[in-house]
């Protein structure tokens, strides 16, 4: 292969949704973009994730951040083919008593100076909606516009004109060039590393995976009408050393349910946990007895990639000349969208539609391989 | 000794699997896909999923795995 054919103008390293989201985003601009992949883009944390698409308020500027990545997303479904399973579903959390409640309503007040559209259910509303679920509960936020994709099949179609190379390790990055596995290299003017938990191996950033257990069961049509969370969920999710279950179920298109979740800080190791996902569904038939009925198709795990701090590396890394876009834990389908437009921004000198300070990679570097 | 699918009646060799009976019935199909094509016991030996019914109001049991035993009801939709 002669050099022309490696000449790229962004080189994307990573498949998943959001080096998928990053390289359309530029060939959209009209970049000419390659995009390589350890393995098959779509089938790293992307496939073994829910695909909910949530608003989240853990911090200010992460409410504004997935609101906006939400409408994003809202422009981008109505484009989608079938086999993406967009779902207008909305997330519903549960408030299991009255202490719940109140946080329940503080979410809301946030949600909606947000201009977040939500309403508070009381325990016979939430009822109605779920009446799966166990009864005794105190209420429920419900926040409508929130949806539920397939992002594997969404990977498939933002990648659809773009030239992907499948099972390449990238063994080096320079400045405009990044040399893989059997030696072959490929330049580029701008370089975006987006490997999820694999960013840590090739830029020495640290990042600490959180392994997470999925179960999907044969269809139920309504057994679930929303995606379902437990408002503990929250507190759980960050804990930063200890593993923990939640309450969580998401209604898919096909009729099936997806069941979570758990945190676990085990490494790389992705086997599955028994003693922690019997207690992650103890949790589940807890808020919805039901589920000891329903039949279960397969059980898997996937790697949350999580920065120290919980907010995602998005931006220019100095030291390496190179941008980064990872670490967006349990968030990433949700804030793929507002992480492309954040680093096409970047890449092409503009300002950012939102403030992009908290995001910048400089601030957890080290410079030491961290593997 | 009768099992009943769809309300109807069927008499089974003791040690035939429900989908065995249902296979060498009028039957032969044990449902429809998602996309509505008809579906019928493949593997035989539980793999394969296409032989669910309804088994005594449990859903999506593999019918290959389950013996016919008087008195079952079987609902194919």
């Amino acid at each position: 292969m002669g050099n022309k054919l490696k000449n790229y103008d962004s080189i994307v390293i990573g498949g998943g949704i959001i080096g998928a989201a990053c390289a359309y985003e530029l060939q959209q601009r009209g970049q000419k973009v390659l995009v390589i992949d350890a393995n098959t883009p779509g089938t790293g944390a992307t496939a073994a994730c829910m695909g909910h698409v949530v608003v989240m308020d853990d911090s200010p500027s992460m409410l504004q951040f997935s609101s906006y990545s939400r409408k994003l997303w809202s422009e981008l479904c109505p484009q989608l083919p079938e086999n993406c399973e967009d779902i207008m579903c909305g997330t519903m959390w549960v408030a299991e008593d009255e202490e719940e409640l109140e946080e329940a309503r503080k979410k809301m007040d946030l949600y909606e100076s947000a201009g977040v559209e939500c309403e508070l259910l009381s325990s016979s509303g939430l009822a109605k909606h779920e009446p799966n679920l166990k009864s005794g509960l105190a209420g429920a936020l419900r926040v409508k516009g929130d949806r539920v994709v397939y992002p594997t099949n969404v990977v498939r179609y933002l990648l659809r004109n773009i030239k992907v190379l499948s099972n390449s390790q990238v063994v080096d990055i320079s400045e405009n060039e990044v040399k893989v596995e059997n030696g072959d290299k490929y330049f580029a003017q701008h370089i975006i590393v987006a490997a999820g938990v694999l960013t840590a191996k090739l830029l020495g950033l640290p990042l600490i995976p959180k392994k997470g257990h999925l179960v999907i069961t044969e269809r139920y049509p309504n057994f679930a009408n929303h995606q379902i969370i437990e408002l503990g969920y929250i507190k759980k999710a960050h804990s930063a050393t200890s593993d923990s279950t939640a309450f969580n179920i998401q209604p898919r298109k096909t009729g099936q349910m997806i069941i979570g979740s758990s945190r676990e800080f085990s490494g790389y190791d992705k086997g599955i946990n028994k003693k922690l996902l019997s207690e992650m569904l103890e949790r589940a038939s807890y808020f919805m007895p039901g589920i000891r009925k329903l039949k279960a198709l397969r059980v898997w795990t996937g790697l949350r990639p999580a920065t120290e701090d919980g907010v995602p590396y998005i931006g220019y890394l100095k030291n390496k000349k190179v941008f980064v876009c990872a670490g967006h834990e349990g968030l990433g389908i949700t804030t793929s969208l507002a992480s492309a437009k954040m680093i096409a921004a970047q890449v092409f000198g503009e300002d950012t539609e939102i403030d992009n300070q908290p995001y910048c990679p400089e601030r957890l570097y080290r410079g030491a391989v961290s593997v | 000794m009768n099992v009943k699918i769809n309300g109807n009646d069927y008499p089974f060799i003791e040690g035939s699997t429900v989908a065995a009976l249902i296979m060498s019935s009028d039957l032969v199909t044990t449902g429809l896909s998602v996309k509505g094509k008809p579906r019928a016991p493949l593997c035989g030996m539980g793999i394969c999923h296409e032989c669910r019914v309804t088994i005594d109001g449990l859903e999506y049991e593999r019918s290959c795995m389950v013996l016919c035993r008087d008195g079952m009801e079987i609902e194919i939709t």
